[in-house]
């Protein structure tokens, strides 16, 4: 899991905070982009030029009032936002980089960030080298979210099945069973991670490890169950020899399981999500690899990490894909090169499968294991920029 | 010498410098290197050497006498060298005669001398001699006491100081997310040796480890090679491993009320027992990993909601400039536009109940984590006038609820008592605690 923040419907409002495609310093992109300068006061939204060519453009917006502003850019209607950047305190410079098709635009600045806002004119004249951009993106966009939002509903519904026989082998103490079941149920909580990681506090109910749990606080979940199902000898256990649960504690730890499943569950029934959470979603996933599934430290009972890993993988991948439409339009080579190294990272894993899953981490040799975490860099940081190309 | 304190360890200038030695950079330079290079004097290094102290001044140092011990309200200079040790001797007149050595030879070093004594050339010389020529570099040096000094794990008194072990030298209770290595938490003793030279802090530490001999050993060491905070006002505020201006609300040197009220142990804070903590701190200590790959890879705008401030200019997310006072009520899109889990609102004194730390933390890089990633991050130091109101909360809030906390890994903690500072040469750090526990000292 990530590291929980017990700030409950944080996580919510971050994901919230749409990202508008900031880039900083971009000043010296190539001679085809143009920058423009935009000041917004009480009173004016003044652009240094309201003409420019097609093709990628940056407005750099300079909020000279004393009210957060924001920075729009609409269709001719003035109604369908383009693009948009939020949440500009007095004094602070933002960018916002759009590609725009030939045609006639509206910008709109809004101190305040209440009313119509200060709406002004844009016209955005042909550019022979500027690639061609969708007049309705907005029809792959909504197509992206619409299959992502499924994926997650089905993963969720996938999840609560496999949990609720999982907790029921557990509890009635057919171990062998429940450590089968184990990281079967789990792949598809890894799979949707970053959505459960948006609600606040159930995250660190359903996914805390031991060492996330402050003095004093209570630890339920996967991992305590993990610990019970395979327990530890004294020297993995800080010298302690470990006492396992009764069944009393077994049925109450089990049935919170359900019980915060189940909330989860009702909570991704209509999950509204954006595409710039899935892309950065996609990438939050393959962060948690690099944290503690690669390195053994997610599952350090089970040792079960490298199906997590897969669970992680298959996340990113299904939000790459659904955005690979958008991606492809603006950036192939950058669709390309994910794609190339999405393969690469799935022909490493498949070497260590093993029955149903994989191989323990504890089979991997160093050199494997260090094999793994370099072909996740690899891919990191090309998927690092998937929102930034999908929102300009 | 100079045997006014000097509470706020501005360089000493050259007219204060009345020492009897010459400067390290005399020993090789000049008339006193041309002596010890043709074994005049002995044969070995030629330091002593009363003549050639008025040809070398030294601008670059500070005054190890004072109130307080040097290296806390001192400028923070760029380069760290810090060290955990472990008590081996069980003789507590052990214990005084090392706190009486490491005090003679800290004020030396600081004032850019070597070590020490003249010794035969059939002996090896006394100081390491890595740091001869190079000047004082600002060298601070500061001694602390670990609980684990006071009592074994079993809670039995070591050393007959158990009565006075002062009540803020507590065990930091486990945290959400602590990922401490025993090897390199904790620590009967620490030394923090900061200069402006690596190899002059690396020079102290390395004597001062020498001069323990037999009675203390090092457990961890630490090298920071860039300061992450100002304690000055005239320093400008550099950045951290993320990128982000750091400490940019830190306490200041030029703010001595606040130093009183936010880092100088108070008579009135500790019981009769360890009244001799006064004119002392606390020193916190935290290895704090960054994740920075990962971090290199998130949205500036994630970058910027999760620390609360602009990346390039430092400015809180609510405008102006750097040091701006945040407005934690203005309101974003969509809640405020300092995220309520962000850095600068969660540790800002303001959301603290007014309490501050004087951070003194660097920048470091240990090599990599096997997986081709740097193991890199923050040296936190944080120096505090009591650690349970001042420290211990401020880090369950920051580990709890902290979106930074994500990007981070703590490796290390460790806790110092630390003693006020010296009086003069014939004082030595700690002796208000071996005189509370009536053991002789003379």
């Amino acid at each position: 899991m990530k590291k929980p923040l017990l700030i409950s419907g944080v996580s919510v409002s971050l994901l919230a905070m749409a990202l508008t495609g900031c880039t900083p310093n971009n000043k010296g992109a190539s001679d085809s982009d143009g920058t423009v300068s935009v000041t917004s006061t009480a009173s004016e939204c003044k652009l240094s030029t309201t003409e420019v060519k097609a093709g990628k453009t940056t407005f750099s917006v300079k909020n000279d009032g004393n009210e957060v502003t924001e920075f729009y850019v609409l269709a001719e209607d003035g109604l369908r936002i383009l693009s948009e950047v939020e949440n500009i305190g007095p004094s602070i410079s933002r960018d916002l980089t759009v590609e725009l098709a030939e045609g006639k635009y509206k910008t709109s600045c809004k101190p305040g960030m209440v009313g119509d806002g200060i709406v002004g004119d844009l016209t955005v004249t042909s550019n022979p080298d500027a690639t061609a951009v969708s007049a309705d993106e907005q029809a792959l966009r909504d197509t992206a979210i619409s299959q992502y939002t499924s994926y997650v509903k089905d993963q969720v519904e996938q999840l609560k099945t496999a949990t609720g026989d999982f907790a029921e082998a557990y509890q009635s103490g057919d171990f062998e069973k429940a450590r089968v079941l184990y990281p079967q149920a789990r792949l598809h909580f890894e799979r949707i991670e970053p959505v459960a990681e948006s609600f606040g506090d159930l995250d660190p109910k359903l996914d805390a490890r031991e060492a996330d749990v402050e003095e004093g606080q209570e630890w339920t979940g996967w991992h305590k169950i993990e610990k019970d199902l395979w327990q530890p000898k004294p020297a993995e256990n800080d010298g302690k020899t470990y006492t396992a649960l009764t069944d009393a504690e077994r049925a109450r730890v089990a049935e919170q399981l359900v019980t915060d499943t189940n909330s989860l569950y009702e909570k991704t029934r209509d999950v509204d999500l954006t595409v710039d959470q899935i892309a950065n979603g996609a990438k939050g996933l393959l962060d948690e690899v690099t944290a503690s599934k690669v390195t053994g430290e997610e599952e350090i009972w089970s040792h079960t990490d490298l199906s997590d890993f897969q669970g992680n993988v298959d996340g990113a991948r299904v939000a790459f894909e659904d955005l690979r439409p958008i991606v492809e339009k603006k950036d192939s080579e950058l669709a390309s090169n994910i794609d190339e190294k999405f393969k690469d990272v799935q022909t490493l894993l498949d070497q260590h499968r093993e029955g149903e899953g994989f191989v323990s981490y504890t089979e991997l040799s160093e050199d494997q294991v260090r094999e793994l975490s370099d072909s996740i860099d690899a891919l990191s940081e090309p998927l690092s920029k998937l929102t930034g190309v999908v929102v300009s | 010498m100079n045997t006014e304190p000097n509470p706020i360890h501005q360089p000493v200038s050259s007219s204060d410098e009345k020492t009897s030695g010459v400067s390290r950079r005399a020993v090789f330079g000049g008339v006193a290197g041309a002596a010890a290079l043709t074994g005049a004097v002995a044969g070995g290094y030629a330091w002593g050497n009363h003549q050639n102290s008025s040809e070398e001044t030294v601008s670059d140092s500070y005054e190890f006498w004072g109130e307080h011990q040097p290296g806390i309200d001192t400028p923070v200079q760029d380069r760290l060298h810090f060290v955990g040790l472990t008590v081996k001797t069980e003789k507590v007149e052990q214990l005084v005669k090392l706190f009486k050595d490491w005090s003679e030879a800290s004020a030396r070093l600081m004032s850019g001398q070597p070590v020490g004594e003249e010794t035969s050339y059939k002996a090896p010389p006394d100081d390491t001699g890595e740091a001869l020529d190079l000047s004082a570099s600002h060298l601070s040096i500061t001694f602390g006491l670990g609980r684990s000094l006071f009592v074994d794990e079993q809670g039995n008194d070591r050393f007959g100081l158990k009565d006075h072990m002062p009540e803020g030298l507590i065990d930091v209770p486990h945290m959400s997310g602590d990922m401490l290595e025993e090897a390199r938490s904790g620590g009967d003793l620490c030394i923090q040796a900061c200069a402006d030279d690596p190899q002059v802090a690396v020079h102290a530490i390395r004597n001062l480890v020498r001069i323990a001999s037999g009675r203390a050993v090092v457990k961890w060491s630490q090298l920071g090679f860039g300061r992450t905070s100002s304690t000055s006002t005239q320093q400008a505020t550099p950045r951290n491993l993320f990128g982000f201006k750091d400490g940019t609300a830190n306490l200041k040197t030029e703010e001595p009320e606040l130093l009183q009220e936010h880092v100088w142990v108070d008579t009135q804070d500790e019981k009769e027992p360890a009244q001799w903590m006064a004119s002392g701190s606390y020193c916190a200590v935290r290895r704090i990993r960054m994740m920075i790959e990962t971090w290199d890879r998130a949205p500036l705008q994630e970058q910027e909601d999760i620390v609360g401030r602009t990346k390039v200019s430092g400015a809180p997310l609510s405008g102006g400039g750097e040091f701006d006072a945040p407005q934690f009520d203005m309101q974003g899109k969509k809640g405020p536009i300092i995220p309520v889990d962000s850095h600068v609102r969660l540790m800002h004194p303001q959301m603290n109940g007014g309490v501050q730390m004087l951070r003194r933390g660097f920048n470091y890089t240990d090599g990599t984590d096997g997986l081709g990633h740097l193991d890199a991050g923050l040296f936190f130091i944080a120096y505090v006038r009591d650690p349970r109101t001042h420290f211990v909360p401020l880090l369950r809030t920051m580990m709890r609820s902290d979106a930074l906390s994500e990007y981070l890994r703590h490796t290390s903690n460790a806790l110092f008592a630390i003693p006020p500072g010296c009086k003069d040469e014939n004082d030595f750090i700690a002796s208000g605690l071996f005189k509370a526990a009536k053991i002789a000292i003379d």
